[in-house]
């Protein structure tokens, strides 16, 4: 059952989005997040919502599948909301108790939940259109030009894609320990925190000894397959940027001009 | 170069605390080209510090281990080694590194730095040698022990080497999946010409080798033909090994008086030497 | 009467696209004292049962009544189900976490509420019975011991509860004939000295059939067959069928008898065949 959950919930499918470089999507959920922190008023949600949903159409992801993931989130949300909507001085909309939403608050909580809700989604359509290892294949090549500043992208990517492989394992491993310690009594479910802290000794213990042993032995097999590193491999899955990548990419381009324009003319 | 592995006077020591313990003592032993070798011995034997001589992950402390006439403690021929000499190990879960099949079996011929193209031909066969091919883009995760193995047998055949040595590749399997495994390794071995060194515990898996070496502390004490090695049933008891339930029939029935040799097996050949 | 399971069923993932049925109507008895071997292909249920017999898994329907407890019930107590019932899973030694073997194993009975004179006696007695000396181990680390001592501080650590009915799922998995053969002969000695109904999962025909009093075969969520081991082997291409095997020498006895010698229909070790071919061959001689 563990077994299903799938880390960035990867949801395959042939579309246009899935098919485009990682690099591109990359870059798009970076420039996504900033034009989020570049706009101030409220129109331009307005637009960047029709951008977001012409492209959740395009990845042929059900609409009601990405915002399934909010849900989780729903009580961040009303957070951020509430913080802002009731500690926003200015001008008294409505008070009950010592609680007062004034007219800049609601403008405030609004716009600061539309913000991160599009954020969650924006970033969400990320990892649903591209498989784990286009990410951990785009990020590499991606930080491959810093090398010469010793950063390590290739050992990062090579990480990335082994927690990626062996998180299902683990957590699979978490269930059997879990069932053996409570078989022998052990309560993970008590209401002390003191004592659920203590309770998860029996757990982490052996699941940090298992993954030392399985990290072992996977470089021992992973050198009898002759890995040294980045250097000199070649991948059987290349990633190239084609016709549709470079219009992708200047449709980015576009979208930020719009935006960043939408600022400076106050709209 | 006829002799695949060619092992001389190996002896290997490791230091645990302060004592010194000799895993391995002056071992003398050759493999040929296309051969199926078991090498059988309980836990402890040095069986498995022996595999792991064939390619390279150690290196003897005195003797010299030769993998295709190639010099293992010699740091330079470390890769050539490993491409000639795949290993499969124990733990089905911990050689998978990719979060896709293929992926896996991609992993070796990409460290080679082969091109893509071909990596991608090399692949499918692999798949289809050991009758994968449909869970090419499954993820590891969601196989069972004896398919899980098999990826990783893909994985290393992807690589072209010229022989497979499997540590203990089936004591994590239930039955069945020991059957794939064993009937994947014996196939590459009869049909593409693979020298196979089998490391293992189960005698089922050593009566088909064409020959058989058993370990005990450190040493080689038997060598032969299955049916030479497990005539000597008695020693074989002695030694905390398991016979073929036949074979030990067999030894019964002589020593009851029976006119009956040791050598069997396999039931058919017990029905036959019973019941003609 | 240890154990009765009624109407056993179990649905993995009821109402989502991945449901499965793991148990389907499983009926079962077992006595006091009684030494079961629980047999099946991968898939066939046994994992699955005997979670439910600690109370780590809920039916979906049916009843269970461990020495007449209703563990199916709401409001029973988890706690009096695991002092019951003692499972020691595949490859324990993974389980294990403490600083010492004397307080891993002791973590069982303490969580039981025991005191710390009852608790000893009980680290000693189960060291004692898996051949563990507890003088020499009790304060060194588990993880200083090699992987079959390892099992065997983690048996301790179930056996160190004092279970009525004791559940091992495949004890021998990954040992070598020396090691199967220690661990199979220690739990006989359980089985003997402490009359404990035991209830050992394996996927071998040829362990179980030397140590057992009955055979329970499962097969796609259901009990299969149930007998002693004479009566399981008659069913041997069965058996085959669905998976599983029967030791070489039934398997020789069957060859034989389709052949035309007469050997008897309930042999299931190497010394009876023996006997047999032996009593055959010589009668066929003075013919």
């Amino acid at each position: 059952m563990l077994k299903d959950i799938t880390i960035g919930q990867y949801y395959p499918s042939e579309s246009i989005i899935h098919k485009l470089d990682p690099r591109v999507k990359i870059t798009f959920t970076f420039a996504f997040m900033v034009s989020l922190f570049i706009i101030n008023t409220f129109f331009p949600y307005l637009l960047i919502a029709i951008f977001l949903v012409g492209i959740i159409k395009l990845s042929n992801i059900p609409l009601k599948y990405v915002l399934k993931g909010l849900r989780p989130l729903w009580i961040l949300l009303l957070l951020t909301f509430s913080i802002n909507a009731f500690l926003t001085p200015g001008e008294e909309l409505w008070s009950i108790g010592f609680l007062t939403i004034t007219r800049e608050g609601l403008n405030q909580g609004i716009f600061m939940l539309l913000r991160l809700s599009f954020l969650i989604v924006g970033t969400s359509i990320l990892t649903l259109a591209t498989s784990p290892i286009e990410l951990t294949d785009g990020i590499e090549k991606m930080l491959n030009p810093l090398r010469v500043i010793k950063v390590p992208a290739h050992e990062l990517a090579m990480m990335m894609t082994i927690a990626l492989r062996f998180i299902p394992t683990l957590l699979d491993e978490t269930d059997k320990i879990m069932k053996a310690q409570m078989a022998r009594g052990a309560d993970f479910e008590s209401k002390n925190v003191i004592k659920r802290a203590k309770s998860l000794i029996p757990l982490l213990v052996p699941l940090f000894i298992s993954a030392f042993r399985r990290a072992d032995e996977l470089a021992m097999a992973m050198e009898s397959r002759c890995y040294r590193g980045g250097d000199g491999r070649t991948r059987m899955k290349e990633i190239f940027f084609g016709k549709k990548d470079y219009i992708a990419s200047s449709i980015i381009g576009f979208y930020l001009i719009v935006i960043i324009g939408l600022r400076i003319v106050g709209i | 170069m006829d002799k695949m592995i060619r092992i001389e006077n190996l002896t290997f020591e490791y230091t645990d605390g302060d004592r010194v313990v000799k895993a391995i003592d002056n071992v003398s032993l050759d493999i040929k080209k296309g051969e199926f070798v078991a090498i059988i011995g309980h836990n402890g034997s040095g069986k498995s510090t022996l595999a792991k001589h064939l390619n390279a992950i150690l290196i003897p402390t005195s003797g010299k281990v030769f993998v295709a006439d190639m010099d293992t403690s010699d740091i330079e021929n470390t890769w050539a080694i490993r491409q000639v000499a795949g290993m499969v190990f124990q733990n089905p879960d911990n050689q998978l590194v990719a979060t896709v099949v293929e992926e896996d079996v991609a992993f070796g011929p990409e460290n080679l730095g082969i091109e893509p193209k071909e990596i991608r031909a090399r692949v499918d066969e692999a798949l289809k040698n050991v009758r994968m091919t449909e869970f090419a883009k499954k993820a590891p995760h969601l196989l069972s022990g004896g398919q899980k193995q098999r990826v990783a047998i893909a994985g290393i055949i992807a690589m072209k080497p010229q022989c497979i040595v499997l540590d203990e590749p089936t004591a994590m399997l239930d039955p069945r999946g020991r059957k794939e495994v064993m009937d994947t390794v014996y196939r590459l071995n009869q049909e593409e010409k693979i020298t196979v060194i089998n490391i293992t515990h189960f005698m089922e898996e050593a009566v088909n080798a064409d020959k058989i070496f058993v370990m005990e502390n450190g040493r080689v004490i038997m060598q032969g033909t299955p049916t030479e090695i497990f005539k000597e049933v008695k020693k074989l008891k002695e030694l905390g090994l398991d016979v073929p339930q036949m074979t030990e029939l067999a030894y019964e029935l002589k020593e009851e008086g029976l006119d009956i040799s040791s050598e069997i097996l396999t039931v058919e050949e017990m029905v036959n030497k019973l019941w003609p | 009467m240890a154990v009765i399971i009624k109407d056993l069923v179990h649905i993995y993932n009821p109402g989502s696209p991945f449901e499965s049925t793991a148990l389907n109507k499983v009926n079962l008895e077992i006595n006091d004292g009684e030494f079961i071997g629980l047999i099946g292909h991968t898939g066939s249920g046994k994992s699955t049962l005997i979670q439910h017999l600690n109370g780590l898994l809920k039916p979906s329907s049916g009843k269970i009544l461990i020495n007449d407890l209703d563990i199916t019930s709401k409001d029973v107590s988890l706690t009096e189900v695991r002092k019951k019932v003692g499972l020691v899973f595949q490859y324990p030694e993974y389980q294990l976490f403490e600083e010492t073997i004397y307080k891993d194993i002791a973590f069982g009975p303490s969580n039981l509420g025991l005191s710390e004179a009852e608790i000893e006696i009980r680290v000693k007695d189960a060291m004692e019975i898996t051949g563990l000396d507890y003088e020499l181990l009790k304060e060194r680390s588990p993880f200083e011991l090699s992987g079959g001592q390892r099992r065997r501080v983690a048996i301790a650590g179930v056996l160190a509860m004092r279970p009525d009915i004791l559940i091992l799922d495949e004890p021998t998995a990954g040992l070598d004939p020396r090691g199967r053969d220690e661990i199979l002969r220690e739990i006989k000695e359980i089985h003997k000295k402490h009359n404990t109904t035991i209830i050992l999962v394996s996927h071998s025909m040829e362990d179980i059939s030397k140590l057992v009093d009955r055979i329970i075969v499962m097969n796609k969520g259901a009990v299969e067959y149930s007998g002693t081991p004479r009566e399981i082997f008659r069913y041997g291409k069965r058996l085959t069928e669905i998976g599983l095997g029967v030791p070489k020498v039934v398997e020789l006895a069957i060859s034989l008898r389709e052949k035309g010698m007469p050997i008897k229909e309930d042999v299931i070790t190497i010394e009876e065949v023996k006997s047999e071919i032996l009593r055959n061959l010589r009668s066929k001689k003075n013919a």
